[in-house]
């Protein structure tokens, strides 16, 4: 069948990395990389539509079929949990989901640990195989300041230089996960577009490698 | 009494079509109660889709629930008899959590259960109403096969350690190769016996393609009798205009808990969540204490005004 592949990059420096990646592996849209302000390019060619989206809704527009595929970051993958099929390590985008607390910070272990974090549903899966209890404060961004204010404890939150880190004394006191992008694909457009999808997984994964 | 049929809307159209061709093939309507004592759920929340359900205290202080799913209530209504096939066939609301707003939602769900003591005759029937059903909705449908005993023979062969098992089953069902393998990594599972893995979840396609490569696949796993019955249930579709519309493939999982042998969704294009969801139950028969065979599927109306009928 002559479909188009929907394909939801995210928006920002790891999208740009991931769109050369597509286009190494034969699917380009140069429009892509124009300075405008169009959304959804396409190559008719190659029979594929690119649109950006917000990193973290690239899951909510794989997920509902709004694109068939999409590239996410296996944190946002973790913390949503969306019904998808994860079929490529992009392993691009690389950092890790840490515990971070205030340099010399030492947890007697009796009060309930105060954790700051974006990735609520991660921190508490994290803490619940610890069989410990803590108090978890969900904040939107600039994350590293919550300690410092007296907010919270630690904080769990992406690392990927740990220079932020740094300037704000603090320090990686554990590694919950190693975090990298995926390729993702929604389950009922696989099944319809699965010859096609599957092509473009294996020319992409040559290109990972 | 004589009814214009143009006066029903999309959704009860293929209501009547779908009891039509149940009933066509010897399934009775079967009516429940809208309420059932929360007891039966509370027992077996893993089988529900979410577990969250409505409960609220009747007037001899019984906690009772709305229910949140129709196979169970079924079962528990069914009397323990192993000689007589009984086909059933409902079109009742269940009220679960919707995902996108959690909050509750009334779903029109219809569906077919066969019990008794089933043949691969009565499998098959099944998968070909299954097939039928989605055909009745729209013509671009595809339906997915997979097998519970496979999947859990083969993780068999990897581990026995449940933690494990669950992250690689959890894995399959997201077609997440590159995990199993950082997972046999982690765990020092035999690096041969999980490529096997990774080469069952790599399997897609018609019966025909498939089959073949799960026989090579599974040579002396001594499971070669389960793949006889997916072949035999398969082989229904032969030479049918459904053929090209049935798809063998592994990341269909099932509670193993619960399911036995063939499980199988079914998926509409343009609908992007699956709107058919079925398999073998044999094992929820035997926790609930029956003891004959059962499989089923159900249909989820609601997904289908998105179709833009």
């Amino acid at each position: 069948m002559d479909q188009y592949i929907n394909i939801a990059l995210p928006k920002g420096r790891l999208g740009d990395q991931v769109y050369d990646m597509f286009e190494k592996a034969g699917y380009p849209c140069p429009e892509l990389k124009e300075p405008n302000r169009k959304l959804i390019f396409e190559n008719e060619e190659a029979k594929v539509r690119y649109f950006w989206v917000k990193p973290s809704d690239v899951t909510v527009y794989v997920e509902r079929g709004a694109a068939d595929i999409g590239v996410a970051g296996k944190d946002i993958l973790l913390e949503y949990v969306p019904d998808v099929y994860e079929l490529l390590d992009i392993k691009v985008g690389k950092c890790r989901m840490c515990v971070a607390a205030p340099e010399g910070f030492s947890y007697d272990g009796i009060r309930t640990l105060r954790v700051a974090t974006k990735f609520t549903r991660i921190a508490r899966d994290f803490y619940a195989k610890k069989d410990r209890d803590i108090d978890i404060i969900h904040l939107n961004g600039s994350i590293e300041i919550a300690p410092i204010l007296g907010l919270s404890d630690v904080i769990v939150d992406i690392v990927e230089t740990g220079t932020t880190l740094r300037e704000n004394h603090l320090s990686v006191v554990e590694e919950i996960v190693p975090i990298t992008a995926r390729l993702i694909a929604n389950k009922s457009g696989y099944m319809f577009k699965q010859q096609k999808i599957s092509e473009l997984k294996d020319a992409l994964a040559q290109v990972v490698r | 009494m004589k009814i214009d049929l143009s006066v029903l809307d999309e959704t009860e159209r293929i209501i009547f079509a779908l009891r039509t061709l149940y009933n066509e093939h010897g399934y009775h309507l079967y009516r429940m109660s809208k309420f059932k004592e929360y007891d039966l759920y509370s027992k077996n929340k893993d089988f529900l889709v979410s577990d969250a359900v409505i409960t609220f205290t009747d007037t001899d202080g019984k906690l009772m629930a709305l229910k949140p799913d129709v196979t169970l209530s079924i079962i528990k209504n069914d009397k323990d008899d192993e000689t007589l096939i009984r086909k059933l066939c409902y079109n009742e609301n269940v009220y679960r959590v919707s995902r996108g707003t959690n909050a509750f939602k009334e779903i029109m769900q219809t569906g077919l259960e066969c019990i008794g003591p089933l043949s691969d005759r009565e499998f098959a029937e099944v998968l070909m109403l299954s097939a039928e059903s989605l055909k009745l909705l729209s013509p671009n449908y595809m339906l997915e096969i997979s097998d519970v005993s496979v999947i859990s023979a083969f993780l068999d062969e990897i581990t026995d350690d449940p933690v494990t098992r669950e992250a690689i089953l959890k894995c399959m069902g997201e077609k997440n190769i590159h995990e199993v393998r950082e997972i046999s990594v982690r765990e020092g599972l035999d690096p041969l016996k999980t490529e096997k893995v990774m080469s069952l979840m790599s399997l897609f396609g018609t019966p025909d393609q498939v089959l073949p490569k799960l026989y090579e696949l599974a040579e002396g796993m001594g499971i070669d009798e389960d793949i006889k019955h997916l072949e035999t249930g398969t082989a229904v579709f032969s030479g049918t205009d459904m053929e090209s519309h049935i798809l063998m493939d592994f990341s269909v999982i099932g509670d193993m808990n619960y399911y036995n042998g063939m499980v199988f969704k079914g998926f509409i294009s343009g609908i992007p969540e699956s709107v058919l969801s079925g398999g073998r139950y044999d094992r929820l028969m035997q926790k609930m204490g029956r003891h004959a065979k059962a499989v089923g599927f159900a249909v989820y109306l609601d997904l289908l005004e998105r179709l833009n009928l």
